[in-house]
């Protein structure tokens, strides 16, 4: 699969730039220092999975530094992929021009495509199984069936890296990165990292339930909280189909602007 | 490569490259036959459409219109076989600069769908060709305009090419590097490659291209070997004369009928001649007495300034 030679390229890249991914896993460690465990200290215990539904609270609850984690796993694999193919592929589609020789090869635009979401989405799976092994240090394992966080990553990353791939070429110059901070910030407040769906009055828990980030992390924190199940489903159909819509758009105008 | 005796390596009728959504139109309906074994070249003017014909060549820029077989396949069809078989070195150098010099020809080759030993053989043969070997380890970022040149050749050679196509190969670089460069090209074409290659330095044209065409405004104004191109429209000898300012007018007036052409520029007469001393006494005869003169052969950038003007096209 020509695709994966990319992969070849950005792994020879990484021999020299490891570290690179260590600082990305610093960042969710950083929020669970000081939101999980801080905050944490305050809070006590949540009452588990979905405190609105009429079960609430019949989990027992959970304490708050492990409710937090899950929500930053799947917002590392987010950000880990959509990094990758928003402003690391900014850089090699307009500044390096790095595809411009690579098309001159046998490899096609769609191999490109495909190469570059296969790298995100590995790159967010590395953040996040980064995360877990501290995650892990910190106790915070709830059950086994945390390790489902390591496909689940893989889809999320694949999702995201998409729809950065969609994005990317929306972009007509570096200050238009305000727009996608724009749209990820309050979504990564919003979408139940730091507290259940049930605080939210019903019509803002349906906005919230469409956020892609909100299907990320319930596909996340439902096995890592020890109930993984066929709601699984729902997050991980929402996810896939929309990172079928980000290759979907990509690709046309991925194809014009290289092959000018 | 029998297959390929007597059909020709590269064939285009009528091609034509318009950009949109600007609607401009680069190549103009250009037709050109290429044989194998020769070294082609496209001169012309900056905006003339040598580049956007290489990337149509190249298989990377879609056609709008006409038709170009490349190694007797479809470009438009059958693009990935081509590029398969065809070595590019583009005008600007598109090294991969998180990479290291050696590590760029190691992934180029992996490119191609080539193992991974032959392409690692490959890779310290090229560095050699290229006289790169002990910057093997280095950033592409620390190598100068000339060995970066040399890299991206060495790169479009990887795949051991039918067909190295340079855009403007040496431009940007200081002498000792272009002919280096020049006997780099001049050892791939005694040992069969085929080159077409796209410059506005008349000196390199006439060093490396068998054969060539100049290119204006996307068409293609003239074409034939470097020699024949000379007879055809400059002759044979140049008489370069230089009188007082101001006299420029009255002068050409005077040296009218001396040569087969005559042409003023704002500080310079060139007479187009068979011969350029007779012409020079001629010039005496009538009375002129030119602050310098000078007889030169012609060459191919009297050429390239009759077919394509003297106006700044940029």
């Amino acid at each position: 699969m020509p695709a994966l030679l990319l992969l070849e390229r950005n792994l020879l890249i990484y021999r020299h730039t490891w570290y690179l991914l260590l600082a990305e896993v610093l960042e969710p460690m950083l929020y669970q220092l000081t939101i999980g465990v801080g905050i944490g200290q305050l809070v006590g215990h949540v009452p588990g999975l979905d405190g609105s539904g009429p079960g609430g609270g019949s989990t027992g609850g959970i304490g708050y530094s492990a409710y937090v984690a899950p929500a930053l796993l799947a917002t590392a694999a987010m950000n880990g992929a959509m990094n990758e193919t928003t402003f690391n592929m900014f850089a090699k589609l307009k500044l390096q021009r790095v595809y411009d020789s690579i098309l001159a090869t046998p490899m096609t635009v769609h191999d490109v495509a495909v190469g570059e979401v296969c790298w995100a989405l590995l790159r967010g799976v590395l953040v996040t199984a980064g995360f877990l092994a501290v995650v892990g240090a910190f106790g915070l394992v709830q059950s086994a069936w945390i390790l489902l966080v390591i496909p689940g990553a893989a889809v999320v990353g694949f999702a995201f890296a998409s729809v950065g791939l969609a994005v990317v070429t929306f972009l007509r110059g570096w200050a238009d990165f305000q727009f996608i901070q724009l749209a990820m910030l309050p979504m990564f407040l919003f979408a139940t990292t730091f507290y259940p769906l049930g605080v939210y009055p019903r019509p803002v828990q349906i906005a919230v339930e469409c956020l892609p980030l909100y299907q990320s992390i319930q596909l996340i924190r439902l096995p890592a909280l020890g109930e993984p199940g066929p709601a699984l489903l729902v997050p991980v159909v929402y996810l896939l189909l929309m990172g079928a819509l980000g290759l979907r758009i990509a690709l046309p105008r991925m194809q014009r602007m290289l092959l000018h | 490569m029998t297959e390929h005796q007597g059909t020709p390596l590269v064939e285009a009728e009528g091609l034509r490259k318009v950009y949109q959504p600007s609607g401009f139109t680069a190549v103009d309906g250009i037709d050109f036959a290429l044989a194998p074994g020769e070294a082609f070249g496209f001169l012309g003017p900056n905006g003339a459409g040598k580049s956007s014909t290489m990337r149509m060549i190249s298989c990377v820029s879609p056609l709008s219109g006409g038709s170009l077989r490349v190694l007797g396949l479809d470009a438009a069809t059958r693009g990935a076989e081509i590029r398969a078989r065809i070595g590019v070195v583009p005008q600007e150098d598109t090294l991969d600069e998180e990479l290291t010099v050696r590590e760029n020809l190691l992934i180029y080759g992996r490119y191609f769908g080539l193992p991974r030993a032959v392409v690692r053989e490959r890779a310290d043969r090229l560095l050699e060709f290229a006289r790169l070997t002990d910057k093997a380890g280095e950033q592409v970022s620390a190598l100068s305009g000339g060995m970066k040149r040399r890299l991206t050749i060495a790169r479009g050679l990887v795949n051991e090419p039918e067909i190295l196509l340079l855009d403007e190969p040496t431009t940007g670089l200081d002498p000792q590097a272009r002919h280096l460069l020049w006997e780099r090209l001049y050892q791939l074409k005694s040992e069969g490659v085929s080159l077409i290659l796209t410059t506005h330095y008349m000196d390199e044209a006439e060093q490396l291209c068998d054969r060539l065409v100049v290119m204006d405004g996307g068409r293609i104004v003239a074409g034939g070997t470097p020699r024949e191109l000379i007879e055809a429209h400059a002759g044979r000898e140049v008489l370069e004369i230089r009188v007082p300012p101001g006299e420029q007018a009255v002068t050409a007036e005077k040296l009218q009928g001396l040569a087969d052409r005559l042409e003023p520029l704002p500080d310079r007469l060139l007479l187009y001649t068979e011969d350029g001393e007779t012409a020079l006494a001629g010039v005496h005869v009538r009375g002129i007495v030119p602050i310098t003169a000078l007889v030169r052969r012609a060459g191919l950038e009297d050429v390239f300034l009759t077919l394509t003007g003297r106006t700044l096209v940029d």
